[in-house]
């Protein structure tokens, strides 16, 4: 293999890649699933490979194959994982753990919970360059503080002194690409490292990412469900769907001459079109001039806010994290009395806690979450759970009840099937389905979507959208939409709030948000969604007029 | 340190002294409440009205309670826990050594259990599930399962009386050295460290088995250290807290809880003195060992506490 290897500057070769894992389903036997059936792929020094698809795609589950790893009961049962010439596999326990954190680093997706909250992030950087003897300590931190300077971290000199808390969540990302880097591995394996980020950071951080890599010339499995991302740092791309590889090519003929319906579809996802409804005459909820803190005024999350929404319209509240964007949603509900302003209902002022409105008010006002599978009793079914608000709000029981659950179930494309089932038994669009119909089951004015596709992989959630804009079609209910994501709210808005750092930085009808001129907020927000366009990253950058918050 | 790890620290000790106030009331409380006083008992038999009002008198029983309570309570933060009925010496006298043979039979027992304990359960972690693992937690389950005076009595049958290596009895006296002492105490300190093993190993256990799902333990183990490395540097300084208020609470027990232990070994510790007084009904002296029990227990759980503060990072170094 020796001579094979140095002829073809291959550095990673999969082949037949087969791995299995057990599960143990409620109430049935356990049984063998396979995750990954026979892929095969290459990878040549230096170049970047991007793991492309849906949650359960198996794009993690060989990534880390490339480590020897599987996470849980995760096996690997079949093929060959050739790196550098040998086949890892046949390494045992030994082999495995002399080449993580040498050969091949892991860059996880949250780098916030990926790094050990109780160590300062230097002594983290260079564990696996002193634990492999790569390096002497100086040397080591030498070598890190150079990376932290390459990625742009603010005082490279003494990031690394910090604890994680200490430092936010893209820089964190960073660092942890750092620490991949720091061992000078041939491969690293990106899972998802943008994903957990705002969209004003990711650019930032892809962009740090995509720099360190050219500079360094590591070969890397990228891996994401997002392939605007994918196709501004990969040389090829690789669709998984099923643990089944469904296309693999170049970069550019992935997204511009996609051979695979399936592939097609990913490209062309996110394009509903959704025509903007014009204001109807009065809004029958207003928020007035609403300021809320938390910690008993001392942190002010909401200042000065005022928006209006109108019957069966939707309003979309943007923003990164930490804008006051859900805070908004906890103040119209109650959750978090606001300290000034006033909530109108109906053109009457709603009570300011939750405790001091009648259930009437609490009916009208609905509330789905980012996280579904949180957001449900995990021991009562689908049935139970839509059924509850028709028990409390209109006092239905038996028979009725029942009719009228699956007539719910059937708005939200789910079959009678379901009434009996589980919460765990459902996948995370079903789940999200499931707290749609609770919703609905009030018969509410106003729904508020919390993040409700955040979780979601983008066909899913998708479909979340279009049902969504069905349901507001048949019932006539508006919804307050929140979300970082500005492909949706171009999907499902009628009016638009840009909301940073607990203000309403630009507010009105969609197509007037979304016409220039644009504030500098909304511009850095609108331009660093990620397009689905080669060389969109550098465009992105050199075009930007304000820092993101991120840093 | 800084500054709001300093306010938490102090939060706490104040809250323990305002608790520890609120527990000598309650003691003081209860003995007020049973029957018969000082004067009744001193004077026994011979009680007639003259002679009991003369005693109240003289021992100041006739004042209202409250007066009383603050005139104890004066006396012990002088140092003056009162005289002892029964036999008419001076309770903080006789208290300082009693206390301080707890002290040291409980204090190496700590030693011996705490990183034992610890130990066994970080063999626990790297083995879970496996035949190790069963074999350490059924052990130390079986072990706190039996009734501390049967693992007493099996361990001088055999360390005493079927062996003779170890003395069955082990009354400690001023005049000996420190090697005849360690020998004496050897026997209840294996039975004591038998008791309080388990409870802290399968804590220490479950604690770090919590923090292995986390995120930053798989980064670990993907660069490539073995699976101790991962448990010892990556788990266990995160499940520290939970580990740390589990000592602390078989410490507190160590010298609280060892009554029995005491009796059976007849070791002249705390426990046996309070068992002692409570059947000549001498008051002040239950008053006093209840308050000393309780400052222990509460000064000990202070320090969990403020370990547990001190070992969140997030804590002592602030944003």
């Amino acid at each position: 293999m020796a001579d094979g290897k140095a002829k073809s500057g291959l550095l990673l070769d999969i082949r037949n890649l087969r791995i299995e894992a057990t599960v143990y389903p409620p109430g049935e036997a356990p049984k063998t699933i396979t995750l990954v059936h026979d892929v095969s792929l290459t990878l040549e020094k230096g170049k970047v490979l991007g793991l492309i698809g849906e949650s359960g795609a198996g794009k993690s589950t060989i990534g880390l194959s490339s480590m020897g790893y599987g996470r849980g009961g995760v096996r690997i049962t079949g093929g060959e994982v050739i790196l550098n010439g040998r086949d890892i596999l046949k390494g045992g326990k030994e082999g495995f753990r002399k080449l993580r954190g040498r050969e091949v680093c892991y860059v996880a997706q949250s780098a916030a919970a990926a790094f050990n909250p109780a160590h300062r992030l230097m002594d983290q950087v260079v564990e696996a360059t002193l634990l492999h003897g790569t390096a002497t300590r100086a040397e080591a931190e030498k070598r890190a503080v150079t990376l932290f300077k390459k990625l742009s971290l603010p005082n490279p000199e003494t990031i690394g002194q910090r604890f994680p808390h200490q430092v936010s969540g893209g820089q964190l990302q960073r660092v942890m690409t750092a620490m991949a880097l720091c061992s000078e591995p041939d491969l690293i394996v990106f899972d998802e490292p943008t994903t957990a980020l705002d969209v004003t950071t990711q650019i930032d951080v892809l962009a740090a990412i995509k720099d360190a890599i050219r500079d360094t010339h590591v070969a890397a499995l990228y891996i994401t469900h997002d392939l605007a991302v994918v196709a501004q740092v990969s040389d090829e791309i690789m669709v998984l769907r099923h643990g089944r590889l469904v296309e693999w090519g170049g970069t550019r003929q992935i997204i511009k001459e996609p051979r695979q319906e399936y592939t097609n579809a990913l490209v062309s996802v996110h394009e509903i079109e959704h025509k903007e409804q014009q204001p109807g005459t009065a809004p029958f909820l207003s928020v007035k001039n609403v300021t809320a803190a938390y910690g008993g005024g001392q942190v002010k999350v909401l200042k000065n806010v005022s928006v209006d929404i109108y019957p069966g319209q939707t309003l979309a509240v943007v923003g990164e994290s930490g804008s006051g964007k859900s805070t908004l949603a906890r103040a119209i509900t109650g959750l978090l009395p606001p300290e000034q302003g006033t909530v109108t209902f109906d053109g009457r002022p709603l009570g300011n806690k939750l405790a001091d409105r009648p259930k009437e008010d609490l009916r009208q006002l609905q509330m789905i979450y980012q996280m579904a599978d949180v957001a449900m009793n995990p021991r009562q079914t689908v049935g139970t759970i839509i059924g509850r608000p028709l028990e409390f709000y209109f006092g239905m029981r038996g028979r009725e009840r029942d009719k009228r659950v699956a007539e719910l179930l059937d708005e939200i494309e789910m079959g009678k099937g379901f009434v009996d089932r589980y919460p765990a038994e459902l996948s995370g669009g079903q789940k999200q389905r499931v707290c749609i119909a609770r919703s609905l089951a009030a018969k509410p004015k106003l729904i508020i979507c919390d993040e409700v596709t955040s979780a979601l992989d983008p066909l899913v959630a998708n479909g979340i959208l279009k049902l969504l804009l069905n349901l507001q079609q048949v019932e006539k209910v508006a919804y307050l939409f929140i979300t970082h994501d500005l492909a949706t709210v171009k999907s499902i808005a009628d009016s638009i709030a840009v909301m940073y750092r607990g203000e309403v930085v630009r507010y009105g009808a969609k197509s007037k948000v979304l016409t220039p001129p644009f504030d500098a907020y909304t511009d850095l927000l609108l331009s660093s969604v990620p397009e689905m366009e080669i060389g969109w990253l550098e465009k992105a950058i050199a075009g930007r007029r304000m820092e993101s918050a991120g840093n | 340190m800084s500054a709001p790890i300093v306010k938490l620290i102090a939060q706490r000790v104040a809250l323990g002294i305002l608790l520890l106030l609120a527990v000598s009331v309650l003691i003081f409380a209860g003995t007020q409440i049973l029957p018969g006083d000082v004067a009744q008992a001193i004077l026994g038999q011979s009680a007639t009205p003259e002679s009991l009002a003369n005693l109240r008198e003289q021992l100041g029983l006739n004042q209202p309670a409250y007066i009383r309570y603050f005139h104890w309570l004066g006396g012990v933060l002088t140092g003056d826990l009162g005289t002892a009925m029964s036999s008419g010496q001076d309770i903080a006298t006789s208290i300082k050594e009693r206390l301080w043979n707890t002290l040291f039979l409980a204090f190496w027992a700590a030693i011996v259990a705490i990183p034992l304990a610890i130990i066994l359960g970080l063999i626990a972690v790297r083995y879970r599930n496996g035949w190790i693992d069963k074999l350490i937690s059924g052990l130390a389950l079986a072990s706190t399962s039996f009734p501390e005076f049967f693992i007493g009595y099996l361990l001088v049958y055999f360390f005493a009386v079927k062996w003779q290596i170890f003395p069955a009895i082990s009354t400690v006296y001023d005049e000996m050295s420190f090697g005849e002492r360690m020998q004496a105490i050897v026997l209840p300190a294996t039975a004591l460290t038998l008791v309080v093993l388990a409870h802290m190993m399968r804590m220490t256990r479950a604690a770090i088995l919590n923090v292995m799902q986390s995120a930053y333990v798989e980064t670990a183990e993907l660069k490539g250290l073995s699976a101790f490395a991962v448990i010892r540097k990556h788990a266990f300084p995160n499940a520290i807290a939970p580990i740390i208020n589990v000592v602390m609470l078989n410490l507190a027990y160590l010298v609280v809880g060892v009554v029995v232990v005491e009796v059976i070994f007849v070791y002249p510790g705390m426990g046996q003195y309070l068992v002692d007084h409570v059947t000549k009904r001498d008051v002040p002296v239950v008053q006093a060992v209840g308050l000393i029990f309780a400052a222990v227990y509460i000064s000990l759980n202070i320090i969990a506490d403020i370990a547990a503060i001190v070992a969140n990072p997030r804590l002592r170094h602030p944003k």
